[in-house]
């Protein structure tokens, strides 16, 4: 007979090891799904996660992709480690976006080296503000983090709409929904001729640097850690809990906002209605299948981008759905949450006949 | 021997025809992107429509649906000018400067942007559909049909083209029935049956009896048949959703162009231009007309029909007057296309202001 157990501590290895687990097993469904939809599981496999990243260009835009996911859930490690529930950075991006987009558009007719690094900052301050609603408003009026910052997603792409369709639209555009066009020296330059990846991914590498550095080598880094454990056990230990729900809160916030710089001065190069394909809830999958370490994100991450590239030539080449893809991101949490189940408990076999 | 002859003869002459189709397939491929599901029987629905005929016709074709305006739409444009494909229909506004952007790397493929005004290489062409003259005879039946005299108007965005129905659409009621008003509300969206839903349900809380839509789902003719008051189908025949609330919808048909278009590929006659038709070139199509609407008016609006495919009749003839009382178009006149392209202001008779 085989019965169940808690584990009296949670397995390290099986920790790192659940993430790979879930994504095998989404490897398997997926490849079933594609059995009963009528395609050869191992060719829509292959077309889905080898074909798109098979050349330089492929790859490049692998690792485009995958930018924003790494810094946005780079900051949510931030919140997520130590007990926030920051749900909105999809809002954060947004607002961020608008107010960077903001600032490049007051230069659109200028050139200069200073206006890129004004732009940037200009999007990590939004951001930050935007973020600073659900911290605030958790710290002093006890409210739900995750239904402020999940309900201000919504404001943000409202207030983005307004903007380009009224104030901010294109004069010379027919009024269609859409900003001018950014001057160059607002646009992140690009790291190689032909290819669309761009400077951002610099800031994605130093956000990965910097918060390994604070998790692993600073006492705030500690007080995350034990205020993610127990809120109490930080109270106790006499840990300012407001400031530090705060200042997560605010790098987050800022992690969000830079990938919305990122898309706008990078790829897009102007304000539209969807500068965001929704990377800010993908990253809350990708900051929990790389389990909250920064080296897990840089992983989870490409591995989710490529769940998005693989859905676009799985439709080009073979005619499978595009949406596939979605399917793909919710079979990855799915399986991850459920073999979490592994770390907290153990099977054990038992003789039936004692 | 006098059979034989015949035989082969008829035999060889099918084998040349597969021959022909099968040459004419296998060189010229097309792709289409989409903003939605193929599944929304709205505005992308369509188009595949409009895709399938060109396969019917011989060719073959690729589409990938969903595909955001954001950072993506280049990646999935390049992918498709990168695998074989000749000519590339993009059926967004929103992908006007990432097809622009890549049909400059691409000068051999061809680029077909539909509802955009950027044309910034040889290879790009736009096209689009006078959508205003189906509005025109939605705004005949409206007038007619309507109790309350209040007309419900679900609007999308603020756009020169979405105007212009509200416009066309007014003016028509009132030529049949000076004392209507048009309530619009605007749902910010192209497609979210939800908001559609609200915005239709406010308003028939205000009194409106006929509802009509520039937006893309079901949702609306749906609200209308639960609340009992008429409404119109947009984009495709939506009939069979609501069959007592929907009197006819404007369908949107773009495979004869789609046809031609390839064709032209495949025949080395394609070039650049702007394509902007309407009724009479089969574009904008009007569904069966609904038993409930009278004898007198259903004559009267196939006539109208007639005449705006003939040119007999515009949909903007003077004289028009704005919500202030300024002349917009002087009496015997008819709007130019300049005037249609860039129209941002309401007509008389529309209630409320455009949002700015």
């Amino acid at each position: 007979m085989i019965k169940i157990v808690k584990r009296d501590q949670p397995s390290k290895a099986i920790f790192f090891f659940t993430p790979v687990l879930a994504i095998f097993l989404t490897l398997i469904a997926g490849g079933i799904i594609f059995y009963i939809l009528g395609f050869k599981p191992f060719e829509a496999l292959k077309f889905f996660f080898i074909v798109p990243i098979a050349d330089k260009y492929g790859f490049s835009e692998l690792l485009l992709k995958a930018t924003p996911l790494c810094l946005i859930a780079i900051g949510l490690s931030f919140c997520f480690k130590s007990n926030n529930w920051n749900i909105g950075a999809e809002g954060q991006l947004t607002f961020g976006a608008i107010v960077s987009g903001g600032v490049a558009l007051l230069f659109y007719d200028q050139e200069g080296f200073y206006i890129l690094p004004i732009v940037i900052l200009a999007g990590a301050i939004g951001g930050m503000i935007y973020a600073s609603i659900p911290a605030i408003l958790k710290t002093y009026f006890n409210t739900n983090e995750i239904l402020v910052s999940l309900m201000l997603v919504y404001v943000s792409k409202l207030i983005l709409d307004y903007l380009v369709v009224g104030p901010w639209s294109n004069p010379e555009g027919f009024n269609f929904p859409e900003t001018r066009q950014f001057s160059d020296s607002a646009r992140l330059p690009l790291l190689f001729e032909g290819l669309r990846i761009h400077a951002g991914i610099f800031l994605a590498l130093a956000a990965v640097v910097i918060s390994w550095f604070v998790f692993y080598k600073t006492y705030l880094g500690f007080q995350m850690k034990v205020s993610g454990f127990s809120l109490k056990t930080a109270k106790y230990a006499g840990y300012k809990g407001k400031k530090m729900i705060i200042l997560v809160f605010l790098i987050s916030g800022a992690c969000a906002g830079l990938a919305g710089v990122g898309e706008i001065t990078g790829p897009i190069g102007q304000l539209h209605r969807e500068v965001s394909p929704d990377y800010g809830f993908t990253a809350i999958i990708v900051a929990f299948l790389g389990r909250l370490h920064p080296v897990g994100i840089i992983f989870a991450s490409l591995v989710v981008a490529i769940t998005y590239l693989g859905a676009e030539t799985a439709q080009i080449f073979l005619q499978i759905p595009k949406y596939t893809g979605q399917v793909f991101q919710g079979m990855i949490l799915f399986f991850l949450l459920a073999s979490d189940y592994l770390l907290f408990f153990k099977f054990k076999f038992i003789d039936s006949k004692k | 021997m006098h059979k034989f002859l015949i035989r082969s003869f008829v035999s060889s002459l099918v084998l040349l025809f597969t021959l022909t189709v099968a040459a004419v397939a296998k060189d010229v491929k097309a792709a289409f992107v989409y903003i939605g599901p193929t599944g929304d029987h709205g505005w992308t629905y369509q188009h595949d429509v409009g895709r399938k005929a060109v396969e019917a016709a011989g060719f073959k074709t690729t589409y990938v649906e969903g595909v955001p305006e954001s950072a993506d739409a280049e990646r999935v444009l390049r992918q498709l000018a990168n695998s074989g494909h000749d000519i590339i229909f993009t059926t967004s506004f929103g992908y006007m400067n990432p097809t622009n952007k890549v049909a400059k790397e691409f000068p051999n493929v061809k680029f077909e942007h539909a509802t955009g005004y950027k044309r910034e290489h040889p290879n790009v062409a736009t096209y689009a559909a006078r959508f205003y003259e189906g509005r025109t005879i939605l705004g005949t039946i409206a007038g007619t049909m309507t109790k309350s005299n209040v007309i419900g108007y679900v609007a999308s965005f603020p756009i020169p083209e979405v105007i212009r129905g509200i416009n066309s659409f007014t003016l028509a009621a009132q030529k049949v029935n000076p004392n209507i008003k048009t309530k619009i509300v605007w749902a910010f969206t192209w497609y979210d049956p939800g908001k559609e839903a609200e915005a239709a349900k406010a308003l028939i809380d205000q009194g409106a009896d006929v509802i009509a839509q520039h937006t893309d789902s079901t949702a609306i003719v749906q609200m209308a048949e639960k609340a009992g008051v008429y409404a119109f189908g947009q984009a495709s025949d939506m009939d069979k959703f609501a069959p007592k609330a929907v009197l006819t919808s404007v369908e949107n048909n773009w495979g004869p162009y789609y046809v031609d278009r390839v064709k032209a590929v495949a025949n080395g006659t394609w070039s650049q231009k702007d394509t902007w038709h309407g009724i009479g070139d089969g574009m904008v199509v009007i569904s069966g007309l609904d038993s409930q609407m009278p004898s007198d008016l259903q004559s009267k609006v196939k006539k109208l029909q007639a005449d705006l495919a003939s040119g007999k009749v515009h949909s903007f003839t003077g004289p028009i007057y704005d919500q202030k009382g300024n002349l917009m178009v002087a009496e015997g006149k008819t709007a130019d296309d300049g005037m249609l392209a860039g129209m941002m202001t309401y007509v008389k008779g529309v209630e409320g202001d455009i949002p700015k």
